[in-house]
């Protein structure tokens, strides 16, 4: 292979650090012309820090940078972009109000007697896509097309500006998979040109699809470099996770479950979750485990109807339900903490108590507002159950810690007496002693009967607390575990798509 | 309770105590009020007279701008509601059905507004700059561009008659007043719109009908428009589409901004937005009694809602505080609470 030739872009011992933390320790990375390097790990591993490093939107704190065999030290992205190191972010960068062509030439317009030169514009545009095997009217607003062909459109941006590095930030993570296949048809005829191309995604299947090697970080490290046709999924998702989680231990739950509450057939989204079925009975916890962007949070939001499904039907103790939107999803019993506490979870500036009630008010409707005094009585017992710390209940929420506000979060949804409890990343950013109370009370409220549904990339969560583990794969469910096949090792191995090792 | 309330409008009542002292030095008979055919006269009358409109507007621009919207169309709605109730009331109708009348198209332009921002999810200052500019051409349409006068005792009643010695007016927006601060405090109204104003995608996720709530404020804002223009125009006994609430939306908008609410949604007080309105009112008080030459009047007027601005802006509390802690006491943490920065490290 042409591998043998020297690297186009070669860091070595890149670091970083922030307040308290390490978050890019010592890093190499070697970049062959040609070749798609895909660069994996978790969420927090690294990844953007190191990329952001090497596109100059960060000062690194040690190492080197060499393109071509020249240091290079590039001050911030539109530096690097000059240098010939071009980004493409999950987030079309563009200006949707433009046209393609405007987009592509946006600050080296093609001037005519000191006038834009629309006309070479266009017709340069039209050259460039072609290239890229779209056919398009580069006259026509960026915004009327799919997010695919803007994603391509800012590929050749790229391309054109810088022509040496391509860096691809989770292209794909909101296309589906026609658009998946096109997008690849491009990163191969790039790759043919002799580009490099550096491929940030959470998706295994397409890693092992479109790259030739792959350098895996966890915790700010470099944690191996393998080239794909000799490695196995399984290696990779090992060195992904590490191997911390193979003490875990479960205690398994032995309470028969109950009737069924919901269920689900050809359930689904496009774009977010493939369709699926699926049941969940009454004091069970069902575990949802993948990668980061495997489609758990849009189960869990599809479910809910915060992003209702689009196809499918739901049932709800044998009778079809609809979920279309939160609203519904709360009449009929459901309740969901989503991942993201301070975006979708707490209304800030409300006091503690408010947010506590807010859940039951809302289901109560205004003409039936809960008192004071009732609402005081309400978040009192919350706080008291639940354990949370704050100095008083007329505080904003806001001002709570992370575990306290995911209690309080829990507290509304307790208070409506949900059938059904989502969590998604339950435990996500909260210390070691909320944590262990967290998965308490879900053992509490499985046994007096609740189902839940907890989405989580922590496998030992899982492990400690579901019943029964669905594991999801590129948008898809692909495995369930019951009861003692539930292990780490054998999430990982479902994860990573391997037949079960005899 | 009406200790938290006091505290919150504290502020508001001491400008007001000020503005009404510019008063009475610019003119020392400003506080007498004497009875007149059965009827209390005085400049402490006519501020809560003449500050009517805006009161009514501030009620409803209130609501709105809590659930992190505003209301651009109430000035041009004024001017409908004046003409709707104007024609009826000239085409023979009781002017209770006028009245009826003219609330009804506040409530139909209210609605329009509401279903632009909630159902089409249009930004509210666009979506209701629509009706801003086209409302007014409405209420042109209505009177043929002429002043439409009529003379019915009824309706111009509600804009200069009196009740118990109290302008008609003041009864009718101390009634509102009530009305509404009772309608979304007693019930859990209130903290609905907040929720949404907040954080509408955490309301919205907790199973909160942001849709509706986005309609009900704008639903209500053209009530109380609709309202106002009928005043407006029992005052003068005619409907002029070119100059009922003309520019009335800024008025409201301030005395919201005055009466310390954020534009950016979330908490609100109505009472605080009243006496925002009343500030606004003392001001224009204050400057035509003073005898200064009209033109002066809205540059005045800009001079001290900025000065009232500053005094409340969080830069001017932020040197407050800096100064204090740097001259009182050495021994407190002198930093200011920090900007807040965007988090570094978001997805990786």
């Amino acid at each position: 292979m042409e591998q043998m030739a020297e690297p186009v872009l070669q860091a070595t011992g890149v670091s970083k650090y922030f307040p308290g933390a390490i978050a890019l320790d010592e890093v190499d990375l070697r970049l062959y012309p040609g070749e798609v390097h895909a660069l994996l790990g978790e969420n927090g591993a690294g990844k953007s820090t190191l990329i952001k490093c090497l596109t100059g939107a960060y000062a690194r704190d040690g190492g080197a940078i060499l393109l071509e065999g020249v240091e290079i030290d590039p001050r911030d992205p539109l530096d690097s972009q000059r240098l010939g190191i071009g980004t493409v972010y999950q987030e079309v960068n563009l200006l949707p109000n433009l046209t393609v062509a405007e987009n592509l030439f946006l600050g080296r317009q093609p001037t005519r007697f000191g006038f834009v030169d629309h006309r070479r514009m266009k017709r340069d545009s039209a050259r460039i896509l072609a290239e890229y095997g779209l056919e398009i009217d580069p006259g026509r607003l960026l915004s009327s097309f799919s997010i695919a062909v803007q994603q391509i459109v800012a590929i050749a941006r790229a391309v054109e500006m810088s022509g040496k590095v391509l860096i691809l930030d989770e292209p794909t993570a909101s296309l589906d998979r026609e658009e998946v296949e096109l997008m690849f048809s491009v990163v191969r005829r790039l790759t043919a040109r002799g580009l490099a191309v550096v491929f940030i995604t959470h998706f295994l299947d397409q890693v092992f699809a479109l790259c030739d090697r792959a350098t895996i970080l966890r915790n700010g490290r470099v944690v191996g470099s393998r080239l794909l046709r000799e490695a196995g999924q399984t290696e990779i998702v090992t060195l992904m996770l590490g191997r911390q989680l193979e003490a875990a231990t479960r205690t398994p739950h032995e309470a028969e479950p109950g009737e069924v509450l919901l269920s689900f057939a050809g359930f689904g989204r496009r774009g977010a979750i493939e369709p699926f079925d699926m049941t969940i009975r009454s004091g069970e916890v069902v575990g949802l485990a993948g990668l980061l962007g495997s489609g758990r949070s849009e189960t869990c939001a599809a479910i809910f109807g915060a992003a209702p499904a689009d196809r499918g039907e739901a049932r709800l103790r044998g009778l079809p339900v609809r979920l279309g939107d939160p609203r519904e999803a709360v009449g009929h019993g459901l309740a969901f903490c989503p991942e993201d506490r301070k975006i979708d979870g707490i209304v800030g500036d409300l006091s503690v108590r408010e947010n506590i009630v807010l859940a039951l008010q809302a289901r109560q409707g205004w003409a039936k507002p809960i008192s004071r005094a009732r609402a005081q009585e309400i978040a009192e017992g919350y706080v008291k159950a639940l354990d949370i710390r704050l100095a008083h209940l007329d505080m904003p929420i806001r001002l709570l810690s992370g575990g306290n506000q995911q209690k309080a979060l829990l507290a509304r949804w307790l208070a409506t007496e949900p059938a059904l409890l989502i969590l998604d990343e339950p435990t996500r950013g909260i210390d070691v002693g909320a944590h262990a109370e967290i998965l308490n009370l879900i053992e509490r409220l499985r046994a007096r009967g609740m189902a839940l549904l907890v989405a989580s990339s922590e496998m030992e969560e899982l492990v400690a607390c579901a019943g029964r583990v669905i594991v999801l794969r590129d948008r898809r469910q692909v495995e369930e575990l019951t009861g003692a096949d539930i292990s780490p090792d054998a999430i990982v191995r479902a994860i990573a798509g391997e037949e079960e090792a005899a | 309770m009406i200790k938290a309330t006091l505290r919150r409008i504290a502020p508001q009542l001491a400008i007001l105590a000020l503005a009404l002292a510019l008063n009475f030095i610019v003119f020392p008979d400003f506080f007498s009020i004497r009875m007149q055919n059965g009827r209390l006269y005085g400049n402490l009358v006519d501020v809560l007279n003449r500050g009517a409109p805006t009161a009514l507007l501030a009620i409803g621009m209130t609501l709105v701008i809590a659930t992190r919207g505003i209301d651009l169309s109430v000035g041009a709605v004024m001017a409908i509601a004046g003409a709707v109730a104007a024609l009826a009331v000239t085409s023979g109708h009781h002017w209770t059905a006028a009245l009826g009348a003219g609330l009804l198209a506040g409530a139909v332009c209210g609605l329009w507004n509401g279903f632009l921002v909630a159902v089409l999810g249009i930004q509210p200052i666009v979506a209701t700059l629509v009706l801003m500019v086209a409302g007014r051409g409405v209420a042109q349409l209505l009177t043929e561009g002429a002043i439409l006068t009529f003379n019915d005792p009824g309706l111009s009643g509600l804009g200069s008659g009196a009740i118990l010695a109290l302008p008609t007016p003041v009864w009718i927006w101390v009634g509102v007043a009530l009305a509404a601060g009772l309608l979304v405090r007693r019930t859990a109204l209130g903290m609905l719109i907040e929720a949404v104003g907040v954080n509408e995608r955490s309301a919205r996720l907790a199973g909160v009908d942001s849709r509706a709530l986005l309609i009900a404020v704008y639903l209500v804002a053209g009530l109380c428009a609709a309202l106002a223009g009928v005043i407006v125009a029992g005052d003068i006994k005619g409907a002029d589409a070119n100059n009922a609430g003309l520019w009335m939306e800024l008025d409201a908008i301030l005395a919201v901004v005055i009466g310390g609410n954020s534009l950016l949604g979330g908490r609100f007080s109505i009472a605080a937005s009243l006496l925002g309105a009343l500030i606004i009112q003392s001001v224009n008080s204050a400057i035509l009694l003073s005898g200064m030459p009209v033109e002066f009047n809205l540059v005045i007027k800009a001079l001290l809602i900025i000065a009232i601005l500053v005094i409340q802006s969080p830069k001017v509390k932020r040197a407050v505080y800096l100064l204090r802690a740097s001259t009182g006491q050495p021994a407190r943490e002198t930093r200011p609470p920090a900007p807040r920065r965007p988090a570094e490290e978001g997805r990786t």
